[in-house]
């Protein structure tokens, strides 16, 4: 059986992206303890200057730097990494629960035949020092605990937000070894023509630290100018249940909940949201969770740490001010 | 244009789920299954592109006798015919064992594009799809809000869901499409749907008429086993904030920074 952790290393817009830095943190740990090497793994074009801060956590950081990777599209990235887990065998294969990890982690698992665990919350290493990996079912409402036994590298994505990331290890600085890409750009199937991005996006809902979501008590599209307005004070995103995105008031991809993103933000505020169970097991791991509702009945309160029974059009404004207030002062 | 739908009985979203005593498993009793919502948007848009192009829209399931329900509930939206994947040697399946009997009986099958839902909101595993295309050998894009198709060139340009804004992708078919809410407004079963559905064709397979060994399906053939399931973390009781509204809200920013301190 093969050794070694390797984490793949996400760049978006030309820096490394945090879940990164999670996975390597967790990944250190479990290196340490079956004595094994932690290595990263970095495609893209021009990002050698990246490889510098991989090194500080990683002891080897293997890096492809081609102009046929500057975007990524499944073909040119499945075929370098396999090759790569195919030549070196590592026993664990660890991705972000990203848009990109969750598109490239079941078409390598494939191909090199093994196990992969999906949108994990947790890692661990069992007593036999196989990778045990949480993750969430039915969007939360329960939590499995999933292992690959025979087959190698054991794999799995991780979402943002979940591993703590600790900093690295002072003057730490791994090898860092360049592969050429020797891909064939004729055996590439799909072309990313274009790139659009929403107007106004902050932070991805699935990676945000903070949400303040509305529901079907916002009344109306025009009303979740409040919201934006707090979320502005707060660097929040704006988010939504199921009830405002199918009455047109918010775009799909705004919806949180089963059908929708299933997000793990530090602080959740739910606005006029009564808490259906959909919705609750998409927001239901979020550190912690305020509910602002007029109707004390509501479903939300039995999961929130702090609710206020009271009409929101009252409530929001004056939440802004005081967040306002605070955050000038600090 | 021949269309394949890779679908998924699931709980409805609405269904409280309980574990068993032992972890082995949740509570099935009572639950309502439906088909998986991201499931609807790939059926639905099979049924627009057969209307627009012609050919046969072709439902596949992989599931207990009850799964026999959502492809009815196919049928009836308009779908030409269907596939049943279903032997207790099939039970257990993760998702690369779920692809690799999914692709065994679509090497049979004649088809220009595969739609598969984004995931099941049963195992959320979102991998089937992927992996699917892989065992195919196909190209594969996910999370599609946009699919238009060139039949004359063969070729797909799909808008994809990304962090933060969208891709537009340049695809050649046949390729398999995983499906996000948004791609369209997936149609009601009407009545005289339901009933032609009564005749359309389920066809079922069993492990002998797949053509797989017992050991490539079902728990056997999965790369993954699952220990046990758990309850989410419980959350301790939270506070509800009273009094005065100003009072309420400077008290909630108040805990918010100093107990929760997340602000």
């Amino acid at each position: 059986m093969g050794k070694g952790i390797w984490v793949f290393a996400e760049v978006k817009e030309g820096n490394i992206r945090k879940v990164t830095f999670e996975l390597l943190s967790q990944g250190k740990k479990m290196a340490e303890k079956l004595g094994e090497e932690l290595v990263a793994v970095l495609l893209g074009s021009g990002i050698e200057g990246l490889t510098g801060r991989l090194a500080e956590y990683a002891d080897k950081v293997y890096f492809v730097d081609d102009p046929i990777l500057a975007q990524y599209t499944t073909d040119p990235y499945a075929t370098i990494i396999t090759n790569l887990l195919k030549e070196h065998q590592p026993s664990i294969f660890l991705c972000g629960a990203t848009v990109l990890g969750k598109d490239l982690s079941p078409r390598l698992a494939t191909r090199l035949q093994t196990g992969l665990a999906t949108d994990c919350t947790g890692l661990s290493l069992n007593e036999e020092g196989l990778l045990l990996a949480k993750r969430p079912v039915y969007a939360g409402k329960a939590f499995i605990e999933v292992v690959c036994p025979n087959s190698r590298p054991q794999m799995a994505s991780v979402r943002p937000n979940v591993l703590p990331m600790v900093p690295p290890e002072s003057g730490k600085k791994g090898e860092v070894i360049k592969v050429e890409a020797k891909v064939d750009s004729s055996s590439l199937r799909t072309a990313i023509v274009e790139v659009v991005k929403t107007a106004g996006a902050k932070v991805d809902l699935t990676e945000a630290e903070i949400i303040v979501s509305g529901g079907r008590g916002m009344k109306g599209a025009e009303n979740f100018k409040i919201l934006e307005e707090l979320a502005d004070v707060l660097h929040a995103t704006v988010g939504a249940s199921r009830a405002a995105v199918d009455s047109g008031w918010r775009d799909h991809a705004d919806q949180v909940g089963q059908t929708g993103k299933v997000v793990t933000p530090n602080l959740y505020i739910a606005c006029g949201i009564s808490g259906a169970i959909q919705h609750l097991a998409g927001m239901g791991s979020s550190k912690v969770i305020v509910a602002i509702n007029k109707d004390p009945d509501a479903p939300i309160f039995q999961k929130a740490d702090y609710g206020i029974v009271e009409d929101l059009f009252k409530v929001v404004p004056l939440l802004t001010e005081e967040f306002k207030k605070l955050l000038s002062e600090s | 244009m021949n269309v394949i739908v890779c679908l998924k009985q699931v709980p409805d979203t609405e269904t409280l789920i309980k574990i068993k005593p032992d972890g082995s498993g949740i509570v099935t009793d009572d639950i309502k299954y439906v088909m998986n919502p991201y499931c609807e948007f790939a059926v639905e848009e099979a049924l627009r592109i057969k209307e627009k192009f012609g050919g046969q829209a072709v439902l596949i399931t992989m599931g207990p006798a009850r799964a026999v329900e959502a492809l009815r509930t196919g049928l009836a939206m308009g779908a030409d015919r269907s596939i049943h994947l279903n032997d207790p040697a099939f039970e257990g399946a993760d998702g690369f064992a779920t692809a690799k009997a999914l692709a065994e009986v679509i090497k049979k099958e004649p088809f220009d594009l595969i739609l598969c839902g984004k995931q099941a909101v049963d195992d959320d595993l979102a991998q089937v799809g992927p992996s699917l295309a892989e065992f195919l050998d196909l190209p594969h894009v996910t999370l599609i809000t946009k699919l238009e198709i060139n039949a004359e060139q063969k070729k797909a340009r799909v808008e994809r869901e990304v962090e933060g804004g969208k891709e537009v992708v340049e695809v050649k078919l046949p390729a398999v499409f995983t499906c996000q809410k948004g791609l369209n407004e997936p149609r009601y079963a009407s009545l005289p749907g339901i009933m032609k559905a009564k005749k359309k064709e389920v066809k079922p397979i069993n492990l002998a008429a797949l053509g797989l060994g017992a050991e490539e399906v079902g728990a056997a053939g999965s790369k993954t086993k699952i220990l046990r399931y758990i309850p989410p973390p419980s959350r301790p009781p939270g506070k509800i904030i009273a009094g005065e509204l100003i009072d309420c809200v400077k008290n909630l920013v108040k805990f918010l920074r100093e107990e929760a301190k997340v602000v």
